[in-house]
């Protein structure tokens, strides 16, 4: 009896370290990492595999368990799921990976997207979408599911993806630039969609539609939910300088210079009350030294109506 | 307002007509034609501005939609008329540019062809910001932002496609941009007329295409300094799907 306890206790010794020795799969490489992605210029992409197919792990599989049912069997963005996403409450359809039109990029308007802009974004999700962040997922599961995501629209075979276009450093948040950025924001007249205060609420928002010609709403400041695309001021100059490509959201690359953009993205916070950003303080705090000087934004202030 | 803006649109074909003209040798043929429909066609809804105050007041009577434009005698206009086989490929693309305007919150014109590769300038005259968003399949889709008073924006197309073009802070701005492989072709005018000079002698399939009716095509045989008419008839439906 005690010899058998001990015969079984050795063996089970042996299974153990084998076990330990031969790294089972399912402890190794979960990498919880909660950075914000779009912080990161370098490649991690390339640094993994990128295996759409063939391999432990590869994007096939991983897109099989979790992508499929809402982007669907050939990446068209019409899986069974697609149908119960209520556009008119602002849910955007699953995106149509052959079309190969991606939102968030760090490269121009027209070009396709790095594989870093695909990884952060399946990283990130896209918030007030059904898109989940997929942080539960390895970098390396991620990696492959990039390299997936990219066997489904032949541009790829006949296009290089775009360079990032170039972010000069942050200037200071100071009331000088908060005001300029303000009449950007109506020169540009950003209000015709995203409203006068930002709310989401200008006279053409109630019109949008997508490239599928779903209704979509532009982005309300006023909720401080994170942008589409991200959540850093640097984030937030990316949008409006690439746009998003498939939405009604244009580039403003040719039209606002690099130093000036930063001044529209420290005017844009000042529209995300509910966050109470430093900049909104600087805001308020200028208004209420400077009483009555503020030109009224939108359709009053724009040019040719009301003269 | 409205028969000035088409003459004026007559007078651009007109002009983009010759340019076809002029570089082509002596002896060519030409075929020419006129568009027409049967049936009843929809009733195209006048233009609701009011969202942009400084673009509806330039419009009086409001301009009506211009998916299927008819006029007397049962014309249609803005069929894009072209030799879809029997030319030869352009090789080289033109470097004389094809001109896009926004003017009064519409485009001018509805329909405009180009080749592949051709210089295309975006021009805005209005007081007002546009975002052109043309939205292709083959091409590149991109979106950009043109505010008031900015010089006219440089772009082509690398890919033969018929494009449709909008801009989404005024909905009702809808176009096309119609990218060919061809330098033989003509957008018929509010009489539903075009006409395609300077062709060698030769085999072509002549192609109309109307937006919302689509395409037809018709074979015929010119000889050297010869003219010869084709005519295409769209059966039309009192409503759009």
């Amino acid at each position: 009896m005690r010899m058998k306890t001990t015969v079984v206790a050795f063996f089970s010794g042996v299974v153990l370290l084998i076990l330990v020795l031969a790294g089972p799969p399912c402890f190794a490489q979960i990498d919880h990492n909660i950075q914000p992605y779009t912080k990161t210029e370098t490649s991690k992409v390339g640094r993994l595999t990128g295996h759409a197919y063939g391999v432990t792990d590869s994007g096939a599989e991983i897109y099989r368990r979790y992508c499929v049912g809402c982007h669907g069997p050939y990446g068209d963005g019409t899986g069974e799921n697609a149908m119960w996403f209520d556009t008119t409450l602002g849910f955007s359809k699953p995106r149509d990976f052959v079309a190969g039109t991606f939102k968030c990029r760090s490269t121009p308007t027209g070009t396709l997207p790095t594989d870093d802009d695909l990884f952060n974004a399946i990283g990130r999700g896209f918030v007030t979408t059904n898109m989940p962040s997929w942080l539960a997922l390895s970098d390396v599961q991620r990696a492959n599911l990039v390299a997936m995501v990219k066997s489904f629209s032949p541009r790829w075979a006949s296009e290089k993806p775009g360079t990032p276009i170039s972010i000069p450093a942050e200037s200071p948040a100071t009331i000088e630039s908060i005001l300029h950025g303000r009449e950007l924001f109506q020169k540009m007249e950003c209000w015709k969609c995203h409203g006068p205060q930002g709310r989401g609420d200008g006279p053409s928002a109630s019109t949008l539609t997508d490239d599928k010609g779903n209704p979509i709403r532009p982005y309300d400041f006023s909720t401080g939910t994170r942008f589409m695309c991200g959540e850093t001021n640097t984030d937030l100059y990316r949008i409006f300088m690439t746009g998003l490509d498939g939405s009604p959201m244009p580039s403003f690359a040719d039209q606002i210079k690099p130093d000036e953009a930063w001044d529209l993205v420290h005017f844009l916070r000042t529209l995300q009350i509910a966050l109470k950003p430093p900049e909104l303080a600087t805001f308020m705090q200028w208004q209420q030294s400077h009483p009555g000087q503020l030109k009224p934004i939108g359709p009053e202030a724009a040019p040719g109506s009301g003269e | 307002m409205r028969r000035y803006f088409s003459s004026l649109m007559l007078l651009v074909f007109a002009g983009s007509g010759m340019a076809v003209v002029a570089g082509s040798p002596a002896g060519t043929a030409t075929i020419e034609g006129k568009v027409t429909y049967t049936g009843t066609p929809p009733k195209m809804k006048p233009i609701d501005m009011s969202k942009e105050p400084v673009c509806a007041k330039e419009h009086n009577p409001p301009e009506l939609v211009q998916t299927v434009t008819t006029a007397a005698g049962n014309s249609l206009e803005y069929v894009v008329i072209y030799i879809s086989k029997g030319a030869p490929e352009e090789t080289t693309p033109p470097t004389q540019a094809v001109r896009y305007d926004q003017k009064g919150c519409m485009y001018t014109p509805h329909v405009l062809p180009m080749e592949v590769d051709q210089p295309l300038e975006i021009y805005t005259d209005d007081p007002v910001a546009h975002n052109i968003h043309p939205m292709p399949k083959l091409n590149p889709e991109w979106n950009k932002s043109q505010p008031p008073g900015t010089p006219p924006m440089q772009t082509k197309w690398d890919k033969a496609e018929f494009i449709p073009v909008k801009c989404n802070i005024h909905p009702w701005m809808h176009g096309y941009f119609v990218v060919l492989k061809t330098n033989h072709y003509a957008v018929t005018g509010e009489d539903g007329s075009f006409s395609l000079k300077g062709l060698p002698a030769g085999s072509y399939t002549v192609t109309a295409w109307q937006e919302q009716y689509g395409f037809q095509n018709q074979d015929i045989t010119v000889g050297a300094g010869e003219t010869k008419t084709v005519n295409f008839t769209y059966k039309v439906t009192p409503y759009i799907y």
